[in-house]
């Protein structure tokens, strides 16, 4: 029997008791979710056309003249993001970090998520508990591990500095540079690069790379041939997960980045805590919301054709 | 079946994947027993960055508020997520999905300010109420994930069989659904705790100055200077997690009962 | 007992079930038997209240059963899957339906007992659904149906999930069963072989219509049209032409094998030009080097085209004179090994006019 008579006719059974119930049900976390999710996201929408205050915040979004009644927004703030070079070339270079990030993570992800995969099933548990364990531990306790590790006292700057003065190049320091933001996005980040992978990669039926190989492949086409594309929805789904949360951090940055190391969460944090412009900060929060609208559907129609791909 | 075997080549690529993820966070842990100021060189063992840190009230009292908002926000978000799992899984109201997932979409750093700029705007004073506010709303989302992902593992026709043999809906939800859906649902609030007490970002904008949580406490010393009290928190932290990890997978064998 | 009036109901576009009608007798074991979307699961759910008729009427005992909803039915229902509850033990998934009748708990406790006792599963009572075999769930799920009597019990291939011989083991148990408890049964499943062994009836579906209702032995062997002939055992299913013919035979041509007669359903008025088919058994073909046709039967001659050894039976596909390819079928019943004829043997085969039966 078509398997989706046997779950669809549920709906068919819905009273309109019950489908009362399911909107009572529905409606205290969305309302929560509509009062402080969806409002303050179109609070912010508003406040990138209105003036800032003068000490910080907003000014109001009308004023009376004469007893006349006036709007008062603007497009300034939206324009000043074109205008200024420092804003665009900003974004640019986080979407580079975080398309860096997301590289680096699927290329050290992709040789674990296989060997656990592809390890006896009884291991398999442990050795995913072993990944998801240290993404357990506190956001901030694993930056600060980095801050230590760079730090220009560490053995890992003063090992390197030995190398470098040995061929006459100038010390580096690794502490306050993009390398130090890179490599700890990634730390941060690689769990929710190996799940989904291994997921996916979990899924796979081992006798189609037996019969790959019985039909003449090679190990590495094998690989590339079977294994790769079967992978890739969980590639998308990963880089999702990777590409979107590194894009808008700033505690990263603010620790371990020092001033080339910025990105575009720090000039948004900066202009609602330290400037206290708030309607340049919502533009740049707003574009930033953009991105990762477009990113989220892009992955949606990926997810389709991908799972589509897969046969399964 | 040599295809279904890591190599060998594959395994060492794994460890070394494995040793990037340790390393960091031994070094943390190692340096927290070191006797010098400097995590740099080890000098000796010790314990006095432990004895400093239970005198260091501003630690404790951070600690104690994350325990609460954290306690808090799971209770809350487990009882509105669950409701939105349920109500996603029926998928009536098409809006649902949006609301309950953009949190968890969105980077945290666009959820903090926006909810900072309409605390503002609407005179609601930060602190660990609008803290707990904050939390609920991206915890919601992952208590609903589970709770929907268990019912979407639940054999349709169990409902269905209740029913039949004579079941009011009620009685069928609260004899075959609920109990087949606690262990999402403890996931779900074991999650949001979690989260909640490890938040930062969303809790460095709406906490304003007079509340204060570990996180934020720890980014404060941080942000002054690497000193090996930080390492004695963080290993603290850690073992908390570790035990909870722990404690869950003793107890959810129990609970699951499948 | 149960009535069935003009039900019908579609899915978008697709309409499962066409005015289906049909009356079940009390204590009978009824089946609805057709392929995969023919409509018999969702006329099951139906009966059992899990799905809404845009159309018609299911009457039990004379009652309309439309408003009430599936708790409130005398109906009870053993799922393709079981659907055992898996946090509860099989003491507990037996006592469900109990407990929601309100009974008191000795009752209860009483009644789990004997019921088990029943399928034979006295030991089983404290494990939990995870730990049985398929035929013990299979057996603690019917358990857990008729454990308060029901008027009807409906199965949904419950057998669909078990091995062959497991299946055929529980075939006999359940029409045992059927015979203890009395309880009108309405089994559902697209297995023909199964259908025919259990059932007192069985309705034929085919794309949400009833193509045919009948005993097992009149379905195989007077099927009243196409369908039912082709989905029921193997058959031979000829394009003819109605010439003429009385009430006992009618007489037929069929392209290349020239006049014949055959019988057909009195119900059934064959005019002279009527397009129709005869449907011929492959066993009840003799087949035969050379055959002396009694004064009732046809007769051909023709080679044999292919041949499928089965064990038991051979299957040999006969190609007449003409290109007309027949199947007929022997049984190996010689001792030894039986080996009759090669492919390429020029062979003769016959049958009885009355073993061909014309279908419009």
């Amino acid at each position: 029997m078509p398997a989706t008579w046997f779950h669809k006719p549920v709906q068919t059974l819905m009273n309109r008791a019950e489908r009362l119930r399911n909107n009572l049900m529905a409606l205290p976390p969305g309302l929560y979710l509509l009062l402080f999710f969806a409002v303050p996201s179109l609070m912010m929408l508003f406040a990138s056309f209105r003036y800032p205050g003068e000490y910080g915040g907003l000014a109001p979004w009308y004023y009376m003249e004469d007893g006349q009644f006036s709007l008062d927004f603007t497009l300034e703030n939206w324009l000043r993001l074109f205008e200024s070079g420092i804003y665009l070339g900003l974004l640019f270079k986080s979407l580079g970090y975080a398309l860096l990030t997301t590289l680096i993570c699927t290329l050290m992800a992709y040789p674990l998520a296989l060997m656990i995969a592809r390890s006896q099933k009884r291991f398999r548990d442990l050795l995913l508990l072993l990944v998801i364990l240290p993404f357990w531990s506190n956001f901030l306790v694993r930056i600060y591990a980095w801050m230590i590790i760079f730090s220009p006292q560490g053995a890992l700057t003063i090992g390197l500095n030995h190398v470098t003065t040995a061929l006459g190049l100038e010390p580096i320091s690794l502490m306050f540079s993009s390398t130090a933001v890179v490599t700890c996005l990634v730390y941060v980040h690689l769990p929710f690069m190996i799940l989904p992978l291994y997921a996916n990669l979990e899924k796979h039926d081992s006798r189609l790379l037996d019969a790959a190989q019985d039909l003449g492949a090679n190990r590495f086409q094998c690989f590339w041939l079977i294994t790769w594309p079967q992978s890739l929805p969980g590639i998308y789904a990963g880089a999702i997960l990777v590409f979107i949360p590194s894009l808008g951090i700033f505690a990263i940055p603010d620790l371990l980045g020092g001033t080339n190391g910025i990105m575009i969460g720090n000039v948004i944090k900066q202009q609602f805590v330290e400037s206290r412009d708030w309607p340049f900060g919502s533009v740049l929060s707003l574009v930033l919301t953009g991105i990762t609208l477009l990113l989220v559907l892009l992955a949606a129609k990926l997810g389709k054709t991908g799972g589509a791909n897969n046969g399964k | 079946m040599a295809n279904n075997r890591p190599s060998k080549a594959l395994f060492s690529a794994g460890f070394l994947v494995y040793l990037f993820l340790y390393i960091p966070l031994a070094v943390v842990v190692i340096f927290s027993f070191n006797d010098s100021k400097l995590n740099a060189e080890w000098v000796g063992f010790t314990w006095k960055w432990y004895e400093k840190l239970i005198h260091n009230e501003d630690i404790l009292r951070a600690a104690g508020n994350s325990l609460i908002i954290a306690v808090i926000s799971a209770v809350i978000a487990t009882v509105l997520g669950t409701l939105a799992g349920l109500a996603m899984h029926r998928g009536r109201q098409k809006w649902l999905p949006a609301l309950v997932l953009g949190p968890i979409a969105m980077p945290d750093i666009l959820i903090g300010v926006s909810l900072l700029l309409m605390f503002i705007l609407l005179n609601v004073s930060l602190g660990a109420v609008s803290i707990i506010l904050a939390h609920v709303s991206f915890c919601i989302g992952f208590v609903a994930l589970a709770v929907q992902s268990r019912l979407a593992g639940m054999d349709q026709s169990l409902i269905e069989a209740a029913r039949d043999l004579g079941a009011s809906p009620w009685q069928s939800f609260r004899l075959i659904s609920l109990p087949l859906l606690t262990p999402g649902i403890i996931a779900g609030a074991m999650m949001a705790f979690t989260l909640s007490i490890d938040d930062f970002v969303i809790t460095f904008f709406t906490a304003g100055v007079g509340s204060s949580t570990l996180p934020l406490e720890i980014y404060s010393m941080v942000k002054i200077a690497v000193t090996p009290e930080v390492n004695a928190v963080s290993t603290l932290l850690m073992l908390v997690t570790l035990t909870l990890i722990t404690l869950l997978s003793k107890i959810s064998p129990t609970v699951l009962r499948q | 007992m149960l009535e069935i009036n003009a039900v019908s109901r579609s899915f978008g576009d697709f309409v499962a079930l066409n005015k289906v009608s049909l009356h079940i007798q009390a204590g009978e074991f009824f089946t609805l038997l057709g392929p995969s979307g023919c409509g018999k699961t969702t006329l099951l759910r139906m009966i059992a209240g899990f799905d809404q008729a845009d159309s018609g009427q299911i009457l039990l005992d004379g009652k309309s059963l439309c408003a009430l909803p599936p708790e409130k039915r005398p109906i009870h229902t053993v799922f393709q899957s079981y659907a055992l509850f898996p946090h509860m033990t099989v003491a507990e998934n037996i006592a469900f339906p109990l407990r929601m009748a309100k009974m008191n708990k000795t009752e209860i406790a009483h009644r789990v007992t004997e019921v088990l006792n029943d399928v034979r599963l006295p030991d089983k009572a404290s494990h939990y659904p995870d730990a049985l075999s398929g035929g013990q769930k299979q057996r603690i799920a019917i358990a857990r149906a008729l454990v308060n009597r029901p008027r009807l019990l409906l199965l949904d291939e419950p057998l669909s999930a078990l091995d062959a011989k497991l299946r055929e083991q529980m075939q006999i148990e359940l029409i045992n069963l059927q015979k203890d408890v009395g309880i009108t049964f309405v089994y559902v499943t697209h297995d023909q072989g199964e259908a025919l062994a259990l059932s007192h009836r069985i309705a034929v579906m085919n794309k949400g219509e009833i193509s045919q209702i009948d005993e097992p032995s009149v379905l195989y062997s007077c099927p009243d049209n196409r369908f039912v002939a082709d989905f029921i055992g193997q058959c031979n299913i000829l394009d003819a032409t109605v010439v003429g013919g009385d009430e006992h035979k009618v007489n037929i041509t069929i392209a290349g094998l020239g006049e014949i007669s055959a019988t057909a359903n009195p119900e059934i008025n064959f005019k002279p030009g009527d397009n129709c088919a005869l449907t011929l058994r492959p066993e009840k073909i003799r087949l035969a080097a050379t055959l002396e046709a009694d004064s009732d039967e046809v007769l051909f001659s023709g080679k044999v085209h292919d041949m499928l050894y089965l064990g038991d039976v051979t299957v040999y596909i006969i190609e007449l004179a003409n290109g007309v390819l027949i199947e007929a079928m022997l049984a190996n019943d010689a001792p030894g090994r039986t080996r009759l004829f090669d492919t390429g043997d020029a062979v003769q085969i016959a049958w009885r006019i009355n073993a061909g039966h014309l279908v419009p």
